[in-house]
């Protein structure tokens, strides 16, 4: 006998989300620049406890996506809310309920991690409430991020993972409902991204902060988030968990094998029953089998692919980075059995 | 910012027993109160107007955006450190004056306490100034430029030598700014009254510094708060990641 390891729920990170409210929800959300619409009409929602990535191509509005959440940035029109309040008119007991984790600070760099995480949680203090305490504690919100041998060190020592982690750092200290990441791991070694997304899941376990963030990485999207969200061309394109988005662009799943010495790649709709033949079939003459259902790359590509061809006119964003890394789908040569 | 100071009063020093012309007072003396207004301005209205530009370069002001209060925390933060810097360097200035010239009013407490007074108006009426420069300029760089005007501003302000030297049309521009009544006002409480001679009218003034040092404090007072509003609003994760940009590009 097998010993099998308790089953994944069929839909994890879909689960049924209509009993609650959202904590961030947009309808029609649009951001014009001159003569550019970067949003056309985003429609986002995001519930209490998710971590939920926002995906999409350079220029597809991402980061102006969450400046406007975060209440940085007046939108052309639509309709917004963040814990219930628009962002464009919170004030700062909405703001304390928010953490904020952006691309670029290099500030209080004379400052020492514990002297800065205490003066800026004490602005927090006053928004505490017996069911919610604020700030978190120091000690605490140091070693969930890893940095306790850094902790007396200046801040301007620290090597851009740990820079980033004091960023996430301070981003928890008011220990935020809601926590927003722009691109939390560009220019990160593996190393970095690793320690980076063992804090991420750390947090998530805790289950009290609802994650919103931007990223470049399919990989690190898909480790990370219950939720998906691709945004092209200003809309959202695609919404739901890794598993689903896969079903959405192809339910075909790739079979590899290998059988006297030749190696066959096969796709298949049904790749329980395909298997189960070909064993049948060969028995021990298959080896190396790998079973392989559309990675979110794939999906990723395909999406944003198919999207880019309807709209082949499209005016590329301000915000358009001509050096961003691309991503192109693993080739795979295709042999059949 | 030792140095500067150091270096004016070594100046000052040497200089020492060159007279005001038509007295035998040192001109050396008659200088540092308008060189302890001249602080006050670089110290103070520079100093806010770097500091503002900087903070923003770095996402200190982001930061302080996005929490809670932070924005007024910063700036109470930032107006009283650069307030102390400034007496600082007052004091860097005027305790070795005392030791070193001869002349100068600092036994008495009631010249102290007009010294503090003046001081504090001389702070309202320069830090919005620099809050605003620095709210409205875009990066430290340019902020440069705005130091160049400033140095010309001093050298017609009457600080190193009696404004009444200069062409009657350079003294009405003088005039306008707070340099000139900083100086001046520096002077009546810290010179005997005698040198007052040496002065426009041949009188310290008081009432119309304490006019002009209040009516810039009342504009700066004003503005400040819609500038720097605006200037918040304005400041985003993008904005601060594009300066940077800028700044890298520059240094390429």
């Amino acid at each position: 006998m097998v010993a099998l390891a308790a089953p994944l729920p069929a839909e994890y990170g879909d689960a049924d989300q209509n009993g609650s409210e959202p904590v961030i929800k947009t309808t029609g959300l649009r951001m014009r620049y001159g003569p550019v619409d970067v949003l056309r009409g985003v429609n986002l929602c995001v519930y209490r406890g998710e971590v939920v990535a926002l995906l999409g191509p350079n220029g597809a509005g991402k980061t102006t996506t969450i400046e406007i959440l975060e209440g940085f940035r007046k939108r052309s029109a639509g309709e917004v809310r963040v814990l219930g309040t628009d962002p464009e008119q919170g004030d700062e007991g909405w703001r304390a309920r928010l953490g904020i984790v952006l691309q670029s600070w290099r500030d209080h760099g004379k400052w020492r991690i514990g002297e800065l995480l205490a003066h800026l949680g004490r602005y927090y203090a006053s928004y505490s409430t017996p069911e919610h305490t604020r700030p978190y504690n120091t000690d605490e919100l140091i070693s969930l991020v890893g940095l306790t041998k850094q902790a007396n060190d200046k801040i301007a020592k620290l090597s851009g993972g740990q820079r980033r982690r004091l960023d996430v750092a301070i981003g928890l200290v008011g220990r935020p409902e809601i926590l927003f990441l722009d691109e939390p791991t560009v220019g990160f070694d593996p190393q970095a991204r690793q320690d980076f997304h063992g804090v991420l899941r750390r947090l998530s376990d805790r289950g009290e902060t609802t994650i919103l963030l931007t990223t470049h990485d399919l990989n690190e999207a898909e480790k990370l988030s219950s939720r998906i969200l691709i945004l092209a061309g200003g809309r959202v394109v695609a919404d739901g968990s890794p598993v689903t988005l896969a079903r959405q662009v192809s339910s075909r799943s790739e079979i590899r094998f290998s059988k006297d010495g030749l190696h066959y790649v096969h796709s298949a709709e049904d790749a329980t029953s395909y298997v189960r033949a070909l064993l049948g079939q060969y028995g021990r003459g298959i080896h190396n089998l790998e079973v392989r259902r559309a990675s979110l790359e794939d999906v990723y590509t395909k999406i944003v692919q198919e999207f880019e061809s309807r709209n082949v006119k499209r005016t590329p964003g301000r915000h358009a980075r001509p050096n961003g890394r691309r991503r192109h789908a693993k080739p795979v040569t295709k042999v059949t059995a | 910012m030792l140095s500067p100071w150091g270096i004016s009063l070594a100046v000052l020093y040497v200089l020492r027993k060159r007279p005001v012309p038509g007295t035998h007072f040192s001109l050396s003396v008659q200088s540092i109160p308008g060189i302890l207004g001249m602080n006050v301005v670089f110290t103070g209205l520079l100093g806010v107007a770097i500091a503002l530009t900087m903070d923003r370069e770095d996402g200190t002001l982001l930061r302080a955006k996005a929490t809670p209060n932070g924005m007024l925390g910063y700036l109470i933060g930032r107006v009283t450190s650069r307030a102390a810097m400034t007496i600082a360097g007052l004091l860097i200035i005027l305790i070795p004056a005392a030791f070193l010239f001869h002349g100068l009013h600092l036994r008495d407490f009631l010249s102290w306490l007009k010294l503090a007074g003046i001081l504090l108006l001389g702070l309202m009426a320069t830090l919005p100034i620099g809050a605003i420069l620095g709210a409205l300029f875009s990066n430290a760089q340019s902020i440069g430029i705005i130091s160049l005007p400033m140095m010309g501003l001093v050298a017609i302000s009457g600080i190193f030598y009696p404004i009444t030297a200069l062409p009657g049309w350079l003294q009405r521009a003088a005039q306008e700014f707070p340099v000139y009544w900083l100086g001046l006002g520096m002077r009546s409480v810290l010179l005997p009254n005698a040198m007052s001679a040496a002065e426009i009218g041949g009188s310290w003034r008081q009432p119309e510094m304490i006019f002009v040092l209040g009516g810039w404090a009342v504009i700066g007072f004003l503005l400040a708060p819609a500038v720097l509003r605006r200037m918040a609003r304005r400041e985003s994760g993008s904005s601060v990641a594009r300066r940077r940009e800028k700044a890298r590009r520059r240094q390429a």
